[in-house]
């Protein structure tokens, strides 16, 4: 007898797109948390509405190792399409769950697998009578089975039933019955539970899941934001959709009803940043969210905001590139293009996430650096962290927070002080601007991007253009030591040797340093927050003999952007890569670490 | 540029309402060609934001690229301006009027900048009715690259540059304005300063998009025999829909019209826009008659001025979304942020 595998398991749930099945497979991953136990749910879909095959990976880890995972456990095969490649992906020992109603192919036989068959379509067919209704039942029915097989307990899933369906109550029943269906089936037919379970734990404290998205809307909610524009491109469109949501909730004015915001999806992407600068400019905090290709629309304006230095946020949620590339897969592979977007000498500020609880906090900072440079602040997010949920730390606001609007001058400054511009009075690159109406006669100027003096005219003269581009670098200067600092996960360095990761690839990369520890191997590691790099990351990369730099990209750029940027011998750094359009896995990592 | 205007003031010159003198509503000595239909464009501008005792920081002046688009420096020194990106003006102006309702928006921009690079942009803004004054300085061609056609340059036109007939239809951008539901449509020309400063005025009292197509001969590449954008072809062809006055909303209307000739178009304001229609059989407040006049002018070569078409119903975008009176950047943490409260509620629905 094998013994059993309890919480450390990855089920996958293979099924068709539009069948319904994200709700039930959302209630079953939620079901897993409520339980205690960590959970990383991953979506996986086709660019489509309907009909396409799509995978929902379920990873439960009690060691709380949340990156993505090869070879699955547990299959929930429901698409007939995809059955076979499918089969192939369980690991031997693991169990494929099948609709029985029909006897299944002999070319699905595997040896080395456990097959668990329940009659789905045929018990819902028995018990339900709209077509569209036994479809999504039937979702319903392998969630009820899976609770028996793993041993879960069913209150937990019954009580996510009844919030999810809060308003439309009558659809309670028969979800409850849908439940028990496959509950029952399980119970009577086969040995529960199976040689892997899920046992309650109290793991999870009081973390939240919620997906990156949905946290960067509320992020800008909280940072003031006033206006968004946007052109709907995969995987971003959830990010205004979330601030349009919490909008409705949160910024309507109490007296008047009407709305403390402006919502504007506009024609194209180059019309959305346009609208972005011309808010900025008028003095009202405004962003936009976009990906890879709506940047390399954006670029012209994008090298118009940092030359004219107005502030505006950009949200890029990365997917698959170059072109349309793989528009429902994830990658970062927008490190450099983002980075220096734009003809001429352009370098813009990118703030890493990687948890929904710091798309929160650097959304709303991210304000407050556009507003106090001047200029974009791109928001570097990517599919993965943007579409799935994520475990994460809740989110937090300190009431006496005020927004840092920066070097605005009022009717009154204008009154009393010399306004030029472009004038760097405080001698840290950053100059004083005007908002239009504040003044009848004084703080008046004209904005171009064309090259200008420090009064905003007009000029040519070479000496006039370098020192505007100097004073703009002695900018970038100052921004290092306001942007968030790197995180390290050990107190002083411990090896000669360090890695090096951002966004979502932190989660693979403290899995694969946890299990590497547990060898004997240790590596210092640095999780880089933003660009530019703070002097925290230079030192710590000259204080290693070999980097080994972790992203999911084919051309290492952030790897390139710290040699370009540091001065950092390139054969110091080593990459490590992953670009197959999944989330990296500890696996990939270490195969290229020990190599 | 060097060229810095005297600031020499005559202290008799007359001010208007809000204190200020004509010489207030001026920009930096223009650096266009001499003759340019732009800079009477320019100096329309300035007579009809003096006129309207416009106080200067409470409107902002924004362009694109090309020689029209320079034109802002050349008028209206005390207001912010924005020289933005070729084509992308509307978009700018639809952000910044986003952030403040309560400015006037002066939208400048050529037939390059409308009606090529720019087309995608012209035509959103109209059927989301930014409340701004949108200013064509339409003259058929690229002058500031050396006069090439441009897309609104009519078929068989011959400019300079060219030298042959236009092969291509030109863009009539007032028919696709009408087209795409814009809620004030005129044309004018550069050398009718009498018409296009009331246009001007009334289009800043409208709430809404005011689109005003601006013939403005290119005196150096489109002003020959051939093109159909020449001084003396627009003069010759020119046909008035109406003589214009404006009436502010505090002044008496006093100028008496024959019966039936004349039409009062009360603006939003209160304001009053006196048409002495020159062509009883249509009604600029009847889309359909309004559109087929248009159509009716262009079959027969006719460039048709004046105020074309107003909607009097006219919904600005601000209206259209339910955006709160108050001017969006003034707004701060306490109407912005809805606190560590709220922060918590969220929370607890996320376990």
């Amino acid at each position: 007898m094998n013994t059993k595998t309890i919480n450390d398991m990855v089920i996958r749930f293979a099924n068709v797109n539009g069948s319904g099945s994200a709700s039930a497979n959302d209630m079953f991953a939620k079901s897993v948390f409520r339980m205690g136990i960590p959970v990383s749910p991953k979506n996986i879909f086709p660019s489509n509405i309907q009909g396409l095959p799509t995978w929902f990976d379920v990873r439960i880890s009690e060691k709380g190792y949340l990156g993505r995972r090869e070879g699955i456990d547990v299959l929930v095969a429901v698409n007939p399409a995809t059955m076979k490649k499918d089969i192939e992906s369980v690991l031997p020992g693991g169990y494929l769950i099948y609709d029985s109603s029909k006897v299944l192919h002999e070319d699905y036989i595997r040896e080395g697998i456990h097959y668990i068959g329940i009659p789905m379509m045929a018990m819902v067919m028995e018990h339900y009578s709209v077509p569209r209704l036994q479809q999504l039942f039937k979702n319903m029915v392998y969630v009820g089975a899976l609770i028996a097989l793993l041993d879960m307990e069913m209150e937990v899933t019954r009580n996510i039933v009844k919030e999810t369906f809060a308003k439309k109550e009558k659809l309670v029943p028969p979800n409850f019955q849908a439940l028990d269906l496959g509950y029952n089936y399980a119970k009577e037919n086969y040995d529960c539970p199976i040689n892997f379970c899920v046992k309650r734990a109290d793991k999870i404290g009081n973390k939240i899941m919620m997906e990156g998205n949905a946290a960067i809307g509320l992020g800008a909610v909280y940072g003031g934001a006033t206006v968004m524009a946007w052109y709907p491109i995969t995987p971003s469109t959830s990010v205004a959709k979330a601030f349009e949501t919490y909008c409705k909730k949160l910024r309507i004015d109490p007296q008047t009803g009407k709305k403390n915001y402006a919502f504007v999806q506009s024609e194209d992407e180059l019309a959305a940043i346009g609208m972005v600068i011309g808010a900025a400019w008028n003095g009202a905090r405004a962003f936009t969210a976009t990906s890879g290709p709506g940047v390399s629309l954006m670029s012209e304006f994008i090298g118009l905001a940092y030359f004219a230095e107005i502030p505006a946020v950009i949200v890029n949620v990365q997917r698959g590139g170059p072109s349309t590339g793989m528009p429902t897969r994830t990658q970062q592979p927008d490190i450099l293009s983002s980075a220096y977007a734009s003809h001429g000498d352009t370098k813009h500020m990118l703030l890493f996430p990687s948890t929904p609880a710091e798309c929160f906090e650097f959304t709303a900072q991210a304000f407050d650096l556009a507003d106090y440079f001047q200029t974009p602040v791109f928001i570097m997010s990517d599919l993965d962290l943007g579409m799935n949920e994520h475990l994460s730390p809740p989110l937090k606001w300190d009431d006496s927070r005020k927004y840092n609007l920066g070097k605005v001058m009022s009717a009154e400054d204008l009154e009393t002080k010399e306004f030029g511009r472009y004038l760097d009075v405080d001698g840290d690159g950053v100059c004083y601007r005007t908002i239009p109406g504040t003044h009848p006669t004084k703080g008046s100027f004209f904005t171009r991007g064309t090259s200008r003096d420090e009064y905003a005219q007009y000029s040519e003269n070479g000496q006039v253009y370098v020192n505007v581009v100097n004073r703009i670098s002695k900018k970038w200067q100052t921004a290092k030591s306001h942007v968030p600092a790197p995180e390290f996960y050990q107190k002083e360095n411990e090896s000669k040797q360090g890695i090096v990761f951002f966004g979502t690839t932190t989660y693979a990369a403290l899995e694969a340093m946890d299990i590497l520890e547990g060898h004997g191997r240790k590596w210092d590691a640095m999780r880089v927050r933003a660009f530019p790099f703070n002097q925290e990351v230079a030192d710590f990369i000259a204080s290693h003999e070999k980097v080994f730099v972790i992203e999911q990209n084919k051309d290492a750029q952030f790897r390139s952007l710290l040699i370009n940027e540091l001065e950092v011998n390139p054969k110091k750094l080593e990459p490590v890569l992953v670009y197959d359009g999944k989330p990296i896995t500890a696996t990939a990592i270490i195969d290229k670490l020990m190599n | 540029m060097t060229y810095i205007k005297p600031i020499f003031r005559h202290p008799l010159l007359p001010k208007n309402k809000v204190g200020f003198t004509k010489k207030d509503y001026e920009g930096a000595i223009s650096t266009l060609c001499a003759g340019c239909g732009h800079d009477s464009i320019s100096a329309a501008i300035i007579q009809a934001c003096f006129e309207m005792s416009v106080e200067p920081h409470k409107l902002a002046k924004i362009s694109g690229i090309g020689c029209s688009s320079k034109t802002p420096t050349y008028f209206l020194g005390n207001s912010h301006g924005f020289n933005s990106v070729h084509g992308r003006m509307p978009s700018v102006t639809t952000g910044a009027n986003m952030a403040n309702r309560d400015l006037i928006y002066l939208g400048v921009s050529g037939d390059g900048d409308t009606a090529s690079i720019g087309m995608g942009q012209f035509v959103h803004a109209v059927r989301r009715n930014v409340n701004m004054v949108y200013i064509v300085m339409n003259n058929g061609c690229y002058g500031l690259t050396k006069g090439q056609d441009s897309a609104t340059a009519d078929f068989g036109s011959i400019s300079k540059a060219s030298k042959t007939p236009s092969p291509f239809q030109g863009i009539d951008l007032v028919g696709l304005a009408m087209e795409m539901g814009a809620t004030f449509v005129a044309r004018s020309f550069s050398g009718d300063k009498s018409q296009l400063v009331p246009l001007i005025k009334a289009g800043m009292s409208h709430p809404g998009f005011a689109f005003i197509d601006c013939i403005s001969p290119c005196v150096t590449f489109n002003n020959n025999k051939g093109s159909t954008k020449s001084y003396s072809y627009v003069r010759a062809h020119n046909e008035a829909t109406s003589l214009l006055d404006f009436v502010p909303e505090e002044k008496e209307i006093t100028m008496e019209y024959e019966e039936g000739a004349s039409k009062e178009v009360v603006l939003h304001d209160g304001s009053v826009l006196l048409l002495k229609k020159l062509a009883p059989e249509w009604d600029p407040s009847d889309r359909l008659s309004a559109f087929s006049k248009v159509q009716e002018a262009k079959a027969s070569g006719e460039i048709l001025t004046g105020l074309l078409y107003i909607d009097l119903e006219s919904k600005e975008l601000h209206d259209l979304f339910g955006t709160t009176d108050t001017p969006l950047n003034t707004l701060r943490e306490k109407e912005l942020c809805p606190g560590s409260e709220a922060l918590e509620v969220i929370n607890a629905g996320r376990r």
